[in-house]
Formats: C-alpha cells, structure tokens, sequence
C-alpha cells in the first residue's frame, strides 16, 4: 500500500471520530444547559470551547458564551479552521484519495452522510434543529463503522484506520477528562459532600457512558467509579485503557503483516510499562492531571510514529 | 448550432416507424407505466450522487463536483452496423501507431511528399527527445478514444481521434451498470453485447507492455492521476480499482536505481507501467515544464533506457491533433495500403491559404477548432454566433491561422432522450474505446455516447452541458 494512502485512511478516521466526538460534547453541554440556570450554562459552553482547544478562535469571534454561538462556531463556523463541516470535508477528501483502498460500501456510507451533513451544516443551526444535526453527525460515523467491519479486507489498510480511530478516541477521553478533572479532584477529600453529581454524569455523557457506568455501579456516582471507568475500564470501548488495547492490536497486526516492527512499536511497549500498571488510587496521589497530560503526549508521539515508521509523507 | 436539413434518427425511420434495432426496446417502453418511467428517472441521479460519479469543472466554484446528466433511453446499434465500425476503427488505430512509430523514426511519409514537413515542426505536442527511440512492444497509443458521428443509415465519419488520453470510459461502464441495476427486465429480454470486462482487459493490455527492466512475477501496473482535485478524478480512481492497480500521484513517486518508484509503507517498491493520466508537459519536470509538480523528475530518462513504460508514450499527441486529422484519409492509406473505412469530416486546414480564404469567406456556416483544443473550449460554431462574436474570431483566426482548423455543421444523428413531455429527439455522437498491445487491437463493443441535451442543439461535450447514454451494441 502507498505510504499516502496509508495517511488517507489514518486520517479520514480520526476526523471522523473527531467528529463524533464533538457532537457527543455538543449534546451533554446541550442536556447540561437545559437543566441548569444561566451562569452554569455559560460556564458549560466556555468549558466546550477550552476542551476543543478554540478558546482564542472563539472570542475573537464572539463576546459571550451562549449555546447558539458554541455551536454554530463548533460546527460550522468560517473562523473555525476546525469545524466539523471541514472535518466532514476531511473524512470524505481522504476517502477519495484512498478511494480504491477501501469498499464500495465505506464510500457510499462516507459519500452520503457528507451530502446530508454538508447540507445541514450550510446554514446557521437555531435551537430546534441542533439536535437532529447532532443525532446525524453520530449516526454518520456509526454507519462508516458498520460499512467498514462489515465489507473490508482485513489488510494494512484496516489496521492503519482502526489506529487513526483509537489514536483520536483515546485524545478525545483524555481532554474531555482532563477538563473536568477539578470537579473530580474535591470529592476524594471531601467525602460526603454534596457536590454537584450533575457534572459528573455530564463527563460520562460526553463519551457515551451514562447509561453503562450507572448500570455497573448500581446508580451510584463518586469520583474515583468514574475515574476508574473512564481510565481503567478495559470493556468500555471509550476508556483510554480500551483505546490502548486496541492500539496495541493494530500495531501488532501491522508488525505481522509487515514481517519488521517500528519505533511506534517500541512507544507502544513504553506507555503500556507506564501506564497499565497503576491504579486509581495511583493515580489519584499522582495527580490525574499529570497522568492525563503522559498519557497525552504519549498518544501522540505514536501517532508520529506510525506516520514515520509507515512512510506517509515522502 | 442547429442541425440543417432533416437528420437521421436513431429510433425512428422517417415515416415515423421504429427501426429494427429499437424494436424490442420500444415495445418494452411501452409496457410501462409513466409513473414508474419517472420514478426511475429520478433515482438514476441519485444512484450517481451517492457513487460519487462526479467531474469538476474547472473555473465554478460554487460547484466542485457535477453530475454528468444521464439518459435513460439506451442508444442501439445492431450487430451488423458494429462490425463495419468496428473494421474502420481497427484500420485507423493500426494506422495512427505505424504513423506516430514513422515521425519518430524515417519520417517516409514526408519523405514521400504525402504529409507537409511543417505540420509537425510547429506542433506543439511534438517530443524532439522521443525521436529514434521506440517504446516496449513499439506501441505508442496504448488507449484510444475514436469520436464517431452518424449522418445516415450506413454513414459514420471520424470527427476526431484521442490518441493522448482519451477520457469517459467509466461513464461507459457506470452507465450500463446503473441501467442493469434500474431495468433488470430489459437485459433478460434483449441480448446485449457486454462491456463490463474492460478493465480486466485493460489491466492485460497493460500487462503485455512490461518494458525491458521487467524482473519477472506479475508486473506492476499504475495509474498516474494528477490528484483529486483533477476533474476526471473518479475515473482515475475507479480504472485503478477496478484493474487491481494502485493509483498514485508525482509525489508518490521518485526514480530510485534506474527504475521509477512508488512510496510504499514498506519503503520503495519500482513500478513497470504507467497509465499516465497527466498531459506530457508535465511527466517530468526535468524535461518539459519545470513548474510541474504533478510528474516525476527523471522519468524521461529511465523510459529512455528501458525501465518504465508510458502509456501512452509521450509525443503520442502529434497524431491526433486536429490538423494531423485532416491528413488521416491518406496516413490511413499511406500505412494500411487500403483506402480509409472510415470517412473523415471534410476539414479545412488554415495553416493554408486556400484553406483559409475559404473558411474566412464562410464564417457563418462552419464550426472552427483550435488545432489543440479539446472539451469543446476555444471553439467558434458559425450558425449559432452573433455577428460580433464572428467578427472577433476572424480577428483570431487572421492572428493565427495555423492554430484553427474549420469544418462544416453536419445533420448529426439524433436519438430520443426521456424528458418530463416524453421522449424527445437530441443530437449525438459516440467515443468507442480501443485497447493496442502487442497481441492486437482490442475494442469493446459499443462506446460512449454522448448527447446534447439542449433542443437542436449539436455540442455533446459534458463540459459544455452535454449527457450521456448507455450504448448498446445487440448481440446476433
């Protein structure tokens, strides 16, 4: 496989996962600002902006922080260089450019949730509509995942796209965490408080964990159960210790196909050395956050890594 | 351009009565009910948007990618018919590889006064570094695009030869894909001659090229796109695809040991032929245009010594550029000894001076053509122009008359294409498809037909508005 279609289907990955990542953080603030008085929800969308890194492209847009203005300027915004519209564009310009490396069926699915998505994102989103734009950015992505496990050769080119997903995902839950890690951080302190359990769920919803998390812990939202889920859960396929198993295994598949392995690999070993071996508690005296930010850099040297080892630039 | 006179039909003979070729086809069109006639027409074109069978057309921005309209009232011809095409295509590819083999070697055909010396020093597309050097199995024009338009029952004529890279073979096959996926019942009524094995055949026609670096195994074969912003992007794509070959870009590739590359993920892997969809002046920066980023420095080189094989081979262009065109009746004659099968459109050349006196004193009746036009760009269409139009073209044409050729507005053929109000007859020409190896000459039944949908109208090119139909050629 070329080293620039290798890159293409790495990349049409990770925007698409970056995609749904952030309509999933658009709908929870979305849930959060309903339920919430004025000065919490602002707080909220400034919290989505500082998550997704466009704080400084944000005010330079706009004075205050208000849902219609996050939104637009998340999803389509001219002054946002990374707009989901534009990630949109990505996932399908680099299907194209790795247009006979993958199935008739993954294009088609990306092809088409692009002429959907294209449309809706053209014009500013009001309060009625954003969540059916939302609900189409996700079921996008679940349809390109379904396309793909269900039609591709499990080749390299697989394995690069699964690592393009993993890659993002794992960011994505480690940003979201990293965010909020203060709201985490009192409970283990103050126990018995009554702190707002409302945040709480809210980072769960963020990565699709909601329902499951209170489902194995019986309802019961503490600090240290969402840390262990989000982090340690190897089952929940959003938790950075899922990511990295699944990075791993892309990894492995790629160093068998290829009969050599890389510096990625070498990476590889190095953050499951560091990281798989603490506990919550670990981590907790730590720091969450400065667990958050090895796990973060370690992430994307990888992705490097791969980017090098596999020769997708020349 | 309006069509003069009556022309022929396609479907219909003049007293109104379906010809055998449609006979089956229009007893089965009218079995069917409008609703489901509509119903099919719209979901044709969103078969199309969501395969992504798009072209861009350069200079509209507010549209990147655009459907080619299609029609879904096939174009017939029968077999018969087909086989006298088909001879008249053969003899004239065979002609143009001997012809383009000729210039780059002994030139006898201008030694033996048939063919001007000064149509091919001033010929832009002439390629001074491919003289004395013939390509692997000495074919030059691999992949041909012959432009066939009909004036009559048995009267086809030649309107223009691709001999670079002639493009549309995808509409081809998507077509007839998307006319099996809609009319299923159609196929199992009417035997129709096949066309979806041409990429197979592509891919083997490819294949027998290897040049002399070739080490053996199954050779490397290659599609060279200009990248996904070109406007015949898809069929790039999809030839590669469908030929098991790998699609790459000038940035892909880079001449390691005397063989030229591609950047694979296990590191340089060499390629042993090209399908080159990028124009000569920009394969290699080294040789033609410097500022091209869409080539590989040094290809010409390592073509030269016998390591890669360009298809088709550069300077290829020198044969079907439209003032060769005018020559073809005799370069036909001067290397298959036989007169051409396939007449030509009467053409004249105003490089010449009668030539040229005549096409000035005629302006209003002729279509002029640059010599190296394309797509249906740069031309002037005398009927349909404004007076002032015509005015400002003979500024041009006096400027330079070696770039212009002009030829007469011929009654084209016309088929019906389905509208709202019916069945409606439009003007139309077809492109068959021509495979040369050094196993022969190979070309698939039937073509693309292209069809102006415009009323009257007679430009047929998708850049200019134009369609496309399935072409069926009917098995015996």
């Amino acid at each position: 496989m070329l080293g620039r279609t290798a890159n293409g289907l790495f990349w049409m990955f990770r925007y698409l996962e970056r995609a749904e990542n952030t309509a999933r953080l658009l709908e929870a603030a979305l849930r959060m600002a309903l339920t919430r008085d004025v000065v919490t929800a602002e707080a909220e969308w400034r919290s989505v902006i500082a998550t997704l890194g466009l704080t400084q492209a944000y005010q330079a847009a706009h004075d205050g922080y208000d849902g219609v203005s996050v939104w637009n300027f998340v999803l389509r915004g001219s002054t946002n260089p990374g707009n989901v519209r534009l990630m949109f564009g990505g996932v399908r310009s680099n299907a194209r450019e790795a247009r006979i490396n993958i199935s008739s069926d993954v294009w088609e699915a990306v092809n088409e949730n692009w002429m959907r998505l294209d449309k809706l994102l053209a014009r500013p989103i009001g309060q009625g509509a954003v969540g059916e734009v939302l609900a189409a950015i996700r079921r996008a992505g679940t349809q390109v995942h379904g396309a793909f496990d269900g039609s591709m050769l499990r080749d390299e080119g697989y394995h690069f796209a699964r690592a393009g997903t993993f890659i993002e995902r794992k960011d994505s839950t480690a940003r979201i965490l990293d965010m909020k890690y203060f709201l985490l951080l009192p409970s283990l302190t103050y126990v018995g408080s009554t702190l707002d359990t409302g945040q709480w769920e809210q980072v769960l919803r963020s990565v699709a964990g909601a329902r499951v998390y209170s489902w194995l812990n019986a309802g019961r939202i503490e600090a240290r159960g969402i840390v262990e889920f989000l982090v340690l859960d190897d089952r929940f396929p959003r938790s950075l210790a899922f990511c990295r198993n699944s990075l791993r295994e892309c990894l492995a598949s790629l160093a068998r196909t290829h009969g050599t392995e890389g510096q990625c690999h070498v990476l590889m070993r190095e953050a499951d050395a560091t990281l798989s071996q603490l506990t919550v508690d670990q981590i907790f005296e730590a720091g969450l956050h400065e667990y958050l930010v090895d796990a973060l850099a370690r992430n994307a040297a990888i992705a490097r890594a791969i980017a090098k080892d596999y020769r997708f630039h020349a | 351009m309006q069509a003069r006179g009556s022309n022929f039909d396609e479907m219909f003979d003049g007293s109104g009565q379906t010809r055998p070729a449609y006979g089956e086809y229009c007893r089965w069109l009218d079995e069917q009910r409008p609703e489901f006639l509509r119903r099919k027409n719209r979901e044709a074109d969103d078969t199309f948007r969501r395969t992504g069978i798009t072209f861009n057309v350069y200079g509209e921005n507010e549209a990147e990618e655009r459907l080619i309209p299609f029609d879904m009232v096939p174009r017939i011809i029968t077999a018969s018919e087909w086989r006298k095409v088909a001879k008249g295509i053969e003899q004239r590819v065979r002609a143009l590889n001997s012809f383009l083999y000729d210039l780059y070697h002994r030139q006898e055909i201008v030694r033996a006064g048939r063919l001007p010396e000064r149509l091919l020093r001033g010929n832009e597309a002439w390629l001074a570094n491919m003289v004395g050097f013939t390509p692997p199995g000495g074919i030059y024009t691999h992949i041909v695009g012959i432009d066939l338009v009909r004036t009559g029952p048995d009267e086809f004529f030649v309107l223009e030869d691709n001999a670079r890279t002639p493009s549309g073979v995808s509409y081809m096959l998507e077509n007839r894909e998307t006319m099996m996926g809609m009319f299923p019942d159609l196929f199992s009524r009417i035997a129709v001659e096949s066309v979806s094995n041409y990429p197979r055949r592509l891919a083997r026609s490819l294949a027998a090229c290897v040049p002399p670096a070739f080490t053996g195994g199954k050779p490397t074969v290659a599609v060279l796109t200009p990248g996904i912003y070109n406007s015949a992007y898809f069929e790039h794509a999809f030839l590669a695809d469908q030929m098991g070959a790998e699609l790459v870009e000038g940035s892909d590739l880079r001449v390691v040991g005397g063989r030229v590359q591609m950047r694979t993920t296990r590191g340089y892997e060499p390629i042993d032929v090209l399908y080159r969809r990028v124009d000569d002046e920009f394969l290699d920066p080294l040789t033609f245009n410097p500022d091209s980023v869409l080539g590989v420095p040094g290809i010409m080189d390592v073509y030269r010594a016998g390591g890669i094989t360009i298809a088709n081979a550069p300077g290829t262009g020198v044969a079907d550029d439209k003032a060769i065109y005018s020559f073809m009746p005799e370069i036909v004659e001067f290397y298959t000894g036989e007169k051409p099968l396939l007449p030509n459109v009467e053409t004249w050349c105003c490089a010449d001076k009668d030539g040229l006196g005549y096409v000035l004193d005629n302006l209003a009746e002729l279509v002029v053509k640059e010599v190296h036009g394309s797509g249906g760009y740069g031309m002037l269409i005398g009927p349909t122009s404004s007076k002032r139009e015509i005015a400002e073209f003979r500024e041009k044409l006096i400027a330079r008359p070696d770039n212009y050729i002009a030829q007469p507005t011929l009654a084209l053929s016309t088929c019906p294409i389905y509208t709202a109000k019916g069945l409606a007859p439009r003007h139309l020409d077809l492109r068959p498809f021509v495979l040369v190896s050094p196993k022969g000459i190979d070309i698939t039944p039937g073509g693309l037909t292209r069809v102006a949908l415009k009323k009257g109208s007679l430009v047929v090119n998708s850049s200019q508005g134009g369609g496309t139909k399935d072409t069926w050629v009917l098995k015996d």
